[in-house]
């Protein structure tokens, strides 16, 4: 590079001024010369992909706890029972066989709310499947009565109340929402484990990444720190040189990585919204939505801080075992 | 002080690959009191790199016991050895610069890896450059200096911290007369301020000019203490 003379021009200067400074000045002092050793392009690309796995991985194990803990919570709670020829008379007393069903139900302790759907609630249920005015096809149809009992009913009053419908209005159906959806936040369970896994497997190649990158750097400068351990470096010394660099890299491609997932997110957020709407209770809804977002947002942000720590730690060990080949 | 007792070291372990004992030095028991000063003679290969080595800490002891500046390098713990280290000064025979860094950064390195404030590294550093007639090349790296201004730079980081033992490797072989003469001038004076210094040499002009007590190694013993 051809030496310019003092002052010709500002740029000339300028960059004379910042060589002065970088000489002198010891914050940028780089003994190790890691600036160049220490794989600056690929390894925060990389832990860039992985933090971006990371947060595909944590926004499913946030849904999939959420659909677990709503699944669990209705599982058992809710009942639906339906009363074929309802208008006929019961088995005993003077009421009708729907009216019999009803009063069996409100009598159990366990029955929170029990309520028997109007013909206008019927028709909405079925016109998809049955079009328009299923009295025209000339359907008997059952009463329903949809049942909420105290989450967590045991399964004997279940049986008991079985009985005791089965008394009053013969033919009664009996349907529990309470095994399929225990099979279902079943399911969610294991889906949760999974991902938790898989964030395990990210996090345990992120550090594979960093600690690859921290022996290529040290076989690079492994005459610089020859020449440093004899002038007295501590293991705790250079093992904070490239800690520090390793920690800056993970920690600038944990941002480049979970930044990049937030449009990701954000799609699946809006395709899953009306789904979200659907299965939370009337009016919450948007409660759920919100709070499911923040608890994101905190664990999304979690994330650089997490590359940093892996970068940060791993950089240490690795060091500090290089390291010991010298005395 | 610096005192060993039956010290040996291998670089393999004890066994070389054709099965014999592997000892490059065997037996060394020898002892410099503070402020002395020695000559390291010996063929090429006696093993008096290796004996540097071991006093530079380098490496420790395969056999013996080795007591430098009061530590036991044979039991002293990794901290105590960086501790130790920075009291040492060394010139090797390769020099041992580093090379993206500036003149200036590698004589401060000693100072710098002491925490030393930098406003006092700056002045310190300086005035050694200028006592060494490298003022001018404060800012050069070590790649576009001549073998002896190179020498000089890694003769000016060995004393830049006033370490209380100096070690030179073969120091004089890269320096014309005139340099070598100002460098055993430099290394008389930090031994006459108190510093211990050992030099190794095979240049037996260098050690009829300048009469001290010499350890003589021949095939990794000590022949000649005195
Ligand atoms: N790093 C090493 N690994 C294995 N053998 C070595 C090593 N350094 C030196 N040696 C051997 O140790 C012996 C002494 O070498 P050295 O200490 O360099 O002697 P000198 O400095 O007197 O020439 C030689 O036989 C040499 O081959
Ligand atoms: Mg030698």
């Amino acid at each position: 590079m051809p030496r310019r003379r003092f002052g010709s021009n500002a740029g000339g200067w300028w960059a004379m001024a910042k060589a002065r400074a970088s000489r002198l000045r010891p914050a940028r002092f780089d003994e190790l010369g890691l600036k160049r050793a220490f794989a600056q392009r690929l390894l925060p690309l990389l832990v860039a992909a992985m933090a971006f796995l990371a947060a595909l991985t944590l926004a499913a194990m946030l849904a999939t706890a959420g659909l677990a803990r709503h699944w669990r919570e209705g599982a058992g709670a809710s009942l639906t029972i339906q009363v074929p020829a309802p208008e006929a008379p019961a088995a005993s007393g003077g009421g009708s066989r729907a009216d019999a069903a009803l009063a069996v139900l409100r009598a159990d302790r366990s029955v929170l709310e029990a309520r028997r759907l109007s013909g206008a609630e019927l028709d909405r249920l079925l016109r998809p499947w049955l079009g328009a005015a299923p009295e025209t096809l000339g359907l008997a149809m059952p009463a329903v009565i949809t049942v909420r009992r105290a989450a967590g009913s045991p399964g004997a009053t279940e049986e008991g109340l079985r009985a005791r419908l089965a008394a009053a209005a013969p033919g009664v159906l009996v349907e529990a929402a309470g095994a399929w959806l225990s099979r279902l936040a079943a399911l969610a369970r294991s889906l949760e484990a999974l991902a938790a896994l898989a964030l395990l497997i990210v996090g345990g190649v992120a550090a594979l990444v960093v600690a690859i990158a921290t022996r290529a750097s040290l076989a690079a400068r492994r005459e610089a720190l020859e020449i440093i351990h004899g002038l007295g470096a501590s293991d705790a010394y250079i093992a904070g040189r490239f800690a520090g660099r390793a920690t800056w890299l993970a920690a600038a491609g944990g941002i480049v990585g979970t930044l990049a997932a937030l449009p990701v997110l954000a799609l699946l957020a809006r395709l899953a919204a009306p789904v979200a709407a659907l299965t939370a209770p009337a009016g919450q809804g948007l409660m759920t939505m919100a709070g499911a977002v923040m608890a994101a947002s905190v664990w999304l942000a979690s994330l650089p801080l997490a590359a940093a720590i892996i970068g940060w730690l791993t950089a240490q060990i690795t060091v500090r075992r290089w390291l010991h080949r010298l005395p | 002080m610096i005192r060993f007792h039956e010290v040996g070291l291998s670089y393999t372990d004890g066994v070389e690959s054709d099965g014999r004992a592997g000892l490059v030095l065997r037996d060394i028991s020898f002892t410099v009191p503070s402020g002395g000063f020695r000559w390291l003679l010996g063929p090429s290969g006696a093993g008096k790199t290796s004996l540097l080595r071991l006093l530079t800490l380098a490496v420790r002891p395969s056999q013996g016991e080795a007591v430098v500046l009061g530590q036991p390098i044979h039991l002293a713990s990794r901290h105590a050895l960086a501790l130790l280290r920075r009291r040492i000064g060394v010139v090797f025979q390769d020099f041992r610069l580093l090379g993206h860094l500036s003149v200036f950064d590698n004589v401060a390195l000693p100072l710098r890896l002491d925490g030393r404030p930098e406003g006092q590294i700056r002045a310190d550093v300086a005035e050694m450059l200028r006592w060494v007639g490298l003022a001018e090349r404060m800012a050069a790296l070590p790649p576009t200096l001549s073998g002896g201004e190179q020498q000089r730079v890694a003769i000016a980081r060995a004393v830049i911290n006033r370490p209380a033992l100096i070690l030179a490797d073969e120091p004089t072989g890269n320096l014309d007369e005139a340099q070598a003469e100002r460098l055993m001038q430099l290394l008389i004076e930090m031994n006459r301020l108190g510093t211990s210094v050992i030099v190794a040499t095979h240049q037996t002009g260098l050690v009829e000019r300048y009469a001290a007590p010499a350890l003589r190694l021949e095939r990794g013993r000590l022949v000649g203490d005195g």
